[in-house]
């Protein structure tokens, strides 16, 4: 077994084990350190002087027969997916440990935490599959745990009706994704479902789909993948999911797992179908703002912290559409340092959220206030998670977010193109955070303490570990962006290497 | 040992069980499927070690074809069917003594249980046999055994109404089905002059054929074979008599007597898709089946609140996708895909496998729960966690989730959709799918997110070691062929 396949299989090994009776939380936990060292292993070790070649490869042929592309179980990674994968150890670090105790979960603790490692270990999969199918098949192993886990466990009355939502949404998303792989896997003639293999066929000229074809495959590819990431006007299924879903879940969805629609269209939609992306340029410009500034108001508008949240996480996909609509390097390597970014701060105001669900028993930001005295350290950290979504210098956000804006902007000339237009609006949107996310921030923690609300104790080591994690990555990426960027710099530009080879 | 002493085996297997029925005086008379399992194992082996003829001159030969890697895999799913159903039928056998009992005095407690544990195997060997019928009368001979005793065990509960309405539809609409085939296998007679299949391909190949003629014959094939696989428009016996009929016969019908079904229509109908005169039209026959039946299957088990009427629903839903697969057949000269055959082969197996195991998981409940409605699972993933997981595992695999066998099979279907540029029956496989998504969650949710009916049992429901070990094992062949389908294709590949 290669390092690779280890971090892969450890979280499904590790849920075989619990439903085969291991210590549920003992197990959960202990594999996500494992899968945490196991990755900051992998980045120290990834050669950052190598461009567009995946590192660790691991490969096993599994099915080779006529009229179907090869199908291997390859593992591997490039910069892109190396950072995706910390973020993924990262935040499932952080969800185990916020996870409750055997005995205070209401229902099996097992298949509890089994669904949470599935969830977790089928992101980790999908962003370490070089294999297009084991790519696509990974992600869908976090659909039916969601759906479980949302349903038994979610908070409110309104949970199974969520859970049917978030199923069906994410079920057809995954099933038009399917049809647009089938379709450009076809179209290139490609006789294996490696990507590197499919890309490099779509860049040679006497294999490149017809510009017909491309303009089709680039826009189930983008519907698809955008309903997986609630592009406006797909978006419905995500704030009351992240509201509904216990703590974990919401922390690794919104943090982790919406992270593979947007990996894919850089991965795979935008390489493997560029004159289709050009074509459909404006309409996701469109789409963008509708995340951007719609989702942005209705975020405003929103009275409960956790949906406010989940609008919020809604909203902020938008910039990164921005950067990958962009096209170009900064735009690009902004819109992964974002996916990362977003993935640490959401979840950390998600575990916070969460806490103070637990503890008060409400969301609802009329009936709270004047925290910040009564419990300084929740207020501490929540503060750095509402500046880094803000997007404050400091932080890891605001380094991704003026590098989309930059490449989004760049170009010669000073006519204003579409994009740029769709840049000045998304600009907007830095307001309207700033709006939501302070507004939030003073109904729960200024102004006078309600008399109703009962004051618990403030976060304990449990909770305080985690959240420390979170906020020194936000800083730490924040102050020194480098320390991804080496690691997207070559990526990227592998990615956008107009001739293959 | 020669290939077709398998099917001499398990009849011979199956008349010992009767002899031993009738002869031997047995406590308990479960033992008599225990001489058919064990048997079918070893049978089961068997398929791995047969030797194919060296020479195949003689008249036997003209009605068995040989050296078919195929036939042989159709053979073990026939075998693995009816073992499961065996299986099934132990656990099954308090319902069954129920509904049958014998009011004579001095009559053995169990009389007229032996029989039901025979009349499989009887099926079990038509359905070997007929993976191997090159020739229009083994064919039919060999789909006539199945039938006929799928017409005794579908009624086999003599004192139950829904037994015996189901026995009695699936009787006359058989019989009818049964009278197209025969008149349809006599204009095919007539036009090609053959009954060999070889023959009648090359005579429906050569130009100068009359299309209107064949086109009614193969009208005519197409009917009794849809009824058969239970293709809309000619699927609606299936809900009833699925309801209706005893749980393990339910899942020999939607596997066994499908999978029958679907070897004699790719025997029959592929040589008219070979054939360059034909193949337009009968291509667009069969998108057109292919698109009903999708829509009928999958949109017709959305309000279904009975556990066997939905895998009924389901049943039907499968078949479209079956047929939408033989009507993507590759165009000549296009790009090189797999063929309809193999990806019919595998998602046939892929579906035993789910179906089975759901089965399994409905009679082990049967005895414990209220009912076969679905609000009877509620609650069940607190009473038993494993078989909860285990019809989890099944329904995710129906639905064609990722990571499970049943995503290969659908995943194949559509890469053939794609490849023969059927967009119109493309659309209409996606909204069966993603209805399919719902109908089997449906199941899904009622055992784990419902609270447990109120008043309800709630005590913890126990697995008998035989149906645990076949559940198990289904449940990690399911997973590791979502996998890698090598599992499955490598069988016949």
């Amino acid at each position: 077994m290669s390092i690779i396949e280890i971090i892969v299989f450890l979280p499904l090994l590790a849920a075989l084990a619990v439903g085969l009776g291991s210590p549920a939380r003992f197990t959960a936990l202990g594999t996500s350190v494992l899968v945490l060292l196991f990755s900051l292993g992998v980045a120290i070790q990834f050669n950052t002087a190598l461009e567009g070649a995946y590192q660790f490869v691991s490969s096993r042929t599994l099915l080779e027969i006529a009229g179907f592309p090869k199908l291997s179980l390859a593992l591997g990674l490039d910069g892109m997916s190396l950072v995706l994968l910390l973020l993924s150890a990262i935040v499932m670090f952080a969800a185990m440990m916020v996870s409750p105790k055997e005995e205070s979960i209401k229902g099996s603790a097992r298949l509890y935490y089994i669904s949470l490692l599935l969830i977790a270990g089928g992101a980790i999969g999908a962003f370490c599959s070089t294999d297009l199918f084991f790519l696509y098949a990974f992600h869908e192993l976090a659909l039916i745990p969601t759906f479980l886990m949302i349903g038994i466990f979610g908070n409110g009355d309104n949970r199974v009706r969520t859970a049917w939502t978030i199923t069906i949404f994410l079920g057809v998303g995954s099933l038009i994704l399917l049809v647009g792989l089938i379709l450009a896997v076809g179209a290139v003639g490609a006789t294996s479902f490696d990507i590197s293999t499919i890309i490099t066929l779509a860049k040679l000229p006497e294999s490149a789909m017809s510009p017909d074809m491309q303009s089709w495959v680039f826009l189930l590819l983008f519907i698809g993948f955008g309903i997986l990431v609630s592009l406006f006007p797909f978006h419905s299924w995500a704030a009351p999911a992240y509201a509904e879903a216990p703590t974990p879940v919401a922390m690794l969805h919104a943090g982790v797992l919406k992270k593979f629609g947007l990996y894919g269209l850089i991965r795979i939609a935008i390489p493997l179908a560029p004159a289709g992306a050009e074509k459909w340029l404006n309409l996701v410009l469109i789409l963008l703002i509708g995340n951007i500034l719609y989702i942005g108001l209705v975020t405003i508008a929103q009275k409960k912290l956790d949906r406010m949240l989940g609008y919020s996480s809604v909203m902020h996909m938008g910039y990164v559409f921005l950067g990958i609509a962009a096209g170009n390097h900064i735009g690009l390597s902004g819109a992964v340092l974002l996916m990362f970014a977003h993935g640490i701060s959401i979840a950390l105001l998600f575990a916070l959220s969460g806490w103070m669900r637990d503890q008060f028993g409400t969301l609802d930001l009329d009936q709270m206030g004047g925290l910040a005295k009564a419990l300084p350290k929740l207020g501490l950290i929540f503060g750095f998670g509402v500046f880094a979504s803000i997007g404050l210098p400091g932080f890891a956000n605001f380094a991704a977010e003026i590098a989309i804006f930059f490449g989004a902007f760049a170009g010669d000339g000073e006519t204003m193109t579409w994009i740029r237009w769709a840049t000045v609006g998304a600009l907007w949107g830095v307001v309207i955070s700033a709006v939501y996310m302070l507004r939030a921030y003073r109904h729960i923690f200024l102004g006078p303490l309600p008399k109703k609300l009962a004051i618990p104790a403030d976060l304990d080591w449990s909770m305080r570990v985690p959240m420390i994690v979170l906020v020194v990555t936000l800083v730490a990426v924040g102050f020194v962006p480098e320390l991804l960027n080496q690691y997207i710099r070559p990526a990227i530009n592998g990615i956008l290497l107009v001739t293959p080879g | 040992m020669p290939v077709y002493y398998l099917e001499i085996i398990v009849v011979a297997l199956g008349l010992v069980m009767l002899m031993v029925d009738a002869f031997v005086k047995l406590e308990d008379k479960r033992s008599i499927a225990w001489i058919g399992m064990l048997g079918l194992a070893v049978v089961f082996a068997l398929l791995f070690f047969v030797k194919w003829p060296e020479s195949t001159e003689g008249a036997f030969w003209q009605f068995y074809s040989s050296g078919d890697k195929l036939a042989l895999y159709f053979k073990g799913i026939a075998v693995l069917t009816t073992l499961v159903v065996l299986i099934m039928a132990v656990d099954y056998t308090p319902t069954i003594l129920s509904q049958i009992a014998n009011p004579e005095p001095g009559a053995h407690r169990q009389a007229g249980l032996g029989e039901f544990f025979a009349l499989p195997m009887f099926a079990c060997a038509g359905l070997m046999w007929m993976a191997s019928a090159n020739n229009l009368v083994s064919i039919f001979v060999s789909l006539e055994t199945v039938t006929i005793a799928f017409y005794i065990m579908v009624a086999y509960l003599r004192r139950n109404v829904g037994s015996l309405e189901a026995g009695v539809k699936y009787l006359i609409l058989g019989a009818l089905s049964t009278g197209f085939l025969v008149y349809g296998f006599a204009w095919l007679f007539g036009i090609t002059g053959s009954m060999q299949l070889s023959e009648i391909a090359a005579a429906l190949a050569k130009p100068g054929l009359n299309t209107t003629m064949a086109l009614f014959t193969f009208a005519l094939i197409l009917v009794a074979l849809a009824f058969k696989i239970g293709a809309a428009p000619f699927h609606l016996w299936i809900p009833d008599v699925y309801q209706g009929a005893p749980t393990p016969i339910t899942a020999f019908l939607s596997v066994g007597s499908k999978a029958a079904g679907f070897i004699v229509m790719l025997r029959l109908v592929s040589p008219f898709l070979a054939s360059p005169a034909l193949v337009g039209k009968v291509t667009l026959v069969l998108t057109v089946v292919a698109i009903l039946t999708l829509l009928v299957g999958n949109l017709a088990a959305l309000p279904q609140k009975n556990f066997k009427r939905l895998l009924a629903y389901s049943s039907i839903a499968h078949a479209g996708f079956l047929v939408m697969a033989l009507a993507s057949s590759p165009r000549a000269g296009g790009i090189i895909s797999m063929s309809p055959v193999i990806v019919i082969a595998f998602y046939l197996g892929a579906y035993l496998l789910m179906t089975l195991l759901a089965f399994l998981v409905m009679t082990t409940l049967r005895t414990k729960i209220a009912g076969e409605e679905l609000d009877s699972f509620r609650g069940l993933a607190k009473r038993s966690p494993f078989l909860a997981f285990a019809m989890l595992v099944s329904m995710a695999s129906l639905a064609g989730i990722p990571l499970t066998a049943g995503f290969f099979g659908k995943f194949f279907v559509f890469k053939l959709a794609v490849e023969a540029q059927q967009w119109t029956l493309l659309v209409f496989g996606l909204i069966g799918a993603a209805a399919g998504f719902y109908y089997y969650l449906k199941i899904a949710a009622s055992m784990y997110l419902s609270e447990p009916v109120k008043d309800g049992d709630t005590s913890a429901i126990t697995v008998s070691p035989l149906a645990k070990i076949a559940m198990v094992t289904l449940m990690v062949v399911i997973i590791l062929a979502g996998f890698n389908p090598g599992v499955i294709l490598g069988l016949f590949v």
